[in-house]
């Protein structure tokens, strides 16, 4: 029976008054801004999707913080202290590509379809079964992961400044509900721009005197290249298949199982995500959202991954029985051992910041997901659109109630970050199937959407909860049982859906304008009847045609560099 | 309702657009950077403050490095940044055809 406990309890650290006021100054912003945008809410529309009015680079960040989560943080520098610098393939073959693919090949049908979630583009490709299975799976994931985030923070401060868990919950839940409630999603997206650059204020001292303290890049590498072996630091040393690696996985199951169906799922249908590029302001900002995200997200992993290796150094026992430490603690760890206070103060505040960002993304995607998708479609329907902007605050009171609920649903998994990624594979991975599907091939017909989403979901539980838990197959680590959980739910959602489709009528070739990749949407067949390329309705705004503002440039710049990141790793 | 969704494009495309003319959030919404600019000059100051009175024992802690001082500056910087950035390039006038006024009293 493992303990919920993730950090040890004598890592409680030395803050001051000053570091209270530096997180005192923080709250009070939060709060700012959520009475700040409240005004800005007239529409079901604002308070869902900020109007559809945003700025790319604001919805960009935006797009990164909310990925960037203290679970996220804390997960992948503890991913590193136990795997080393395989954690690079987290972001540049598991983040990059289905950012770009996102960006450039999904947005313009996602945008220009002026679906307001993710759900709402299945109820128009497939048909009602999928939309509504899709909306309830979501919610229940936001609201799951929303307490995973809430959980772990009350964790962390218990251990880190000594507040009581329910104090944390309260405080956290209280300030996230406030801010959502007041400004929806406008409020939500703000405060994860400034959360973005306050977790890098938090992470490059941290990140700076770590390597110090070891010698430097190079000190650090003989050192664990010493104790862990040589492939430690390199991302993809052992992963031929069929020899053994800490991971578990091969290059196989790396590039397949977490480069393309995991990674893609998570990227290209997760709404919690999606939902910060439908807010941009035209289709051009909505492509740019990711494609901007795309260039934090390929160096934020030295933030993280270097953390979690000097704790692999300092503390060569972590994580196992030799130590007090676990692999969570990486990054507290070395807060406590070189931060004075006022960079202290500055780092527990962005850790705070990234644990409520990662809950408000997870609610204000949550709220939009139950109130237009199930409560407005089936539910009660054509009301004044006043009467959605009340429920979507109500919704979100309830929302933030239930995730406090399902907080200590958290707490069997040792690595925060396998458990996410166990949850995204069960639920984003057939999503992305039947996207994917839907989106490139006309004839999928409206009832192979529900039945992907249904037979991927069961292949990916049934692998992972069957086939791997009891020991069936061998599985040398959970991250590696969820690449391959991954790919089964992929291939059996894919099969489905094509067996599917041979036995049921298709969706009138009407009902599919703009939606399908050749087809055109409906006000652009009428103004041109030109070529189709989809999600080509609108205008270009002024000043989007600047060469450092062509999504194409964008996403392949952001590809070229993630590769050529892996050099240095790959010998 | 009939069995196939009620729901084509042509419907929810619609909706939103119609509930994209009467949004306020573009001619209401503050810009983001005066609060990263403001929030980010304020703790440069304190931290950098912090860092020129930082104590051995602080700079000990911190390998020898005077970590508040070049941490606040950095803050200092980014903050001054975005307000910079802000006078530079104001935010852009709402359409005239959406909500009036670039301060209408709530």
């Amino acid at each position: 029976m493992e303990t919920p406990t993730y950090l040890a309890a004598e890592l409680r650290l030395p803050t001051n008054w000053l570091d209270y006021t530096l997180l005192g100054i923080y709250f009070v912003v939060v709060l700012g801004i959520g009475f700040a945008a409240r005004r800005s809410v007239k529409t079901s529309l604002d308070f869902f999707l900020s109007g559809r009015s945003l700025p790319a680079w604001v919805t960009g960040l935006a797009f990164v913080a909310a990925n960037l989560g203290a679970t996220e943080i804390l997960g992948m520098a503890a991913n590193s202290a136990q795997y080393g610098v395989y954690t690079t393939h987290w972001y540049w073959i598991g983040a990059i590509p289905a950012m770009v693919f996102l960006g450039l090949v999904m947005m313009p049908f996602y945008y220009g379809s002026k679906v307001r979630s993710v759900p709402e583009f299945l109820l128009l490709r497939f048909d009602k079964a999928a939309h509504m299975l899709s909306s309830i799976l979501f919610a229940f994931a936001a609201i799951l992961i929303a307490g995973v985030n809430l959980y772990a923070l009350a964790i962390v401060v218990e251990a880190l400044l000594g507040w009581p868990e329910w104090v944390a919950i309260v405080v956290a839940g209280a300030f996230v509900l406030a801010y959502i409630t007041l400004g929806g999603l406008s409020s939500a997206i703000y405060n994860e721009v400034l959360q973005f650059f306050v977790i890098l204020a938090a992470l490059i001292p941290i990140t700076v005197l770590g390597l110090k303290k070891v010698g430097g890049w190079d000190g650090l590498s003989d050192s664990l290249t010493k104790t862990h072996g040589a492939d430690f630091m390199t991302s993809w040393g052992g992963t031929g298949i069929g020899s053994a690696n800490p991971l578990g996985a091969n290059w196989l199951t790396i590039v397949l199982g977490l480069g393309f169906v995991l990674s893609f799922g998570y990227w290209t249908t997760n709404f919690a995500e999606v939902q910060r590029a439908l807010s941009a302001k035209n289709l051009s900002a909505a492509q740019r959202t990711p494609l901007i995200a795309a260039f934090p997200k390929i160096f934020i992993v030295f933030l993280v991954m270097i953390p979690g290796l000097v704790a692999a150094v300092l503390v060569p026992k972590i994580g196992t029985s030799g130590s007090d430490l676990q692999y969570n603690d990486a990054i507290p760890y070395l807060m406590e051992q070189l931060l004075p206070n006022g960079v202290l103060g500055i780092a527990v505040t962005g850790l705070l910041a990234a644990f409520m960002a990662g809950m408000a993304a997870n609610v204000s995607s949550f709220n939009t997901v139950f109130t237009t998708d199930i409560w407005q479609k089936y539910v009660v329907k054509d009301r004044e659109d006043a009467y959605y902007v009340r429920f979507g605050r109500l919704i979100t009171v309830i929302g933030v109630l239930a995730s406090i609920g399902t907080a200590f649903l958290a707490s069997s998994f040792s690595n925060i970050m396998s458990y996410l990624q166990t949850l995204f594979s069960f639920f984003n991975v057939p999503m992305f199937v039947v996207f994917i599907i839907g989106m490139f091939w006309k004839r999928a017909s409206m009832k192979s959407g529900f039945w992907g989403l249904v037979a991927g979901t069961v292949a990916a539980m049934v692998n992972y909860f069957v086939i791997y838990k009891q020991g069936i197959i061998d599985i040398p680590s959970d991250q590696g049982a969820n690449f391959v959980s991954a790919i089964a739910g992929f291939v059996a959602g894919a099969v489905v859906m094509i067996v599917v489709t041979l036995f049921t009528k298709p969706k009138p070739a009407a009902e599919l304008q703009g939606l399908v990749y050749g087809t055109l949407p409906q006000s652009r067949l009428r103004s041109t009847g030109g070529t189709p390329t989809p999600g080509m309705s609108e205008p270009p705004a002024a000043g989007d045609d600047a060469w450092y503002r062509k999504p194409a440039l964008l996403g392949w710049g952001a590809v070229v560099l993630a590769a050529l990141c892996y050099i240095p790793f790959s010998f | 309702m009939s069995e196939n969704s009620g729901y084509s494009e042509n419907a929810v495309s619609r909706e939103v657009t119609e509930l994209e003319t009467n949004s306020a959030t573009a001619a209401r919404l503050f810009d983001i950077r005066r609060i990263i600019g403001g929030l980010f000059v304020v703790y440069g100051v304190i931290v950098t403050i912090a860092g020129f009175t930082a104590s051995d024992a602080d700079l000990d802690k911190a390998e020898g490095v005077n970590i508040n001082l070049w941490t606040g500056l950095g803050m200092l910087v980014l903050g001054l940044f975005f307000l910079v950035w802000l006078k530079l390039r104001p935010t852009a006038p709402p359409p005239p055809d959406t909500v009036p006024g670039d301060e209408p009293p709530q």
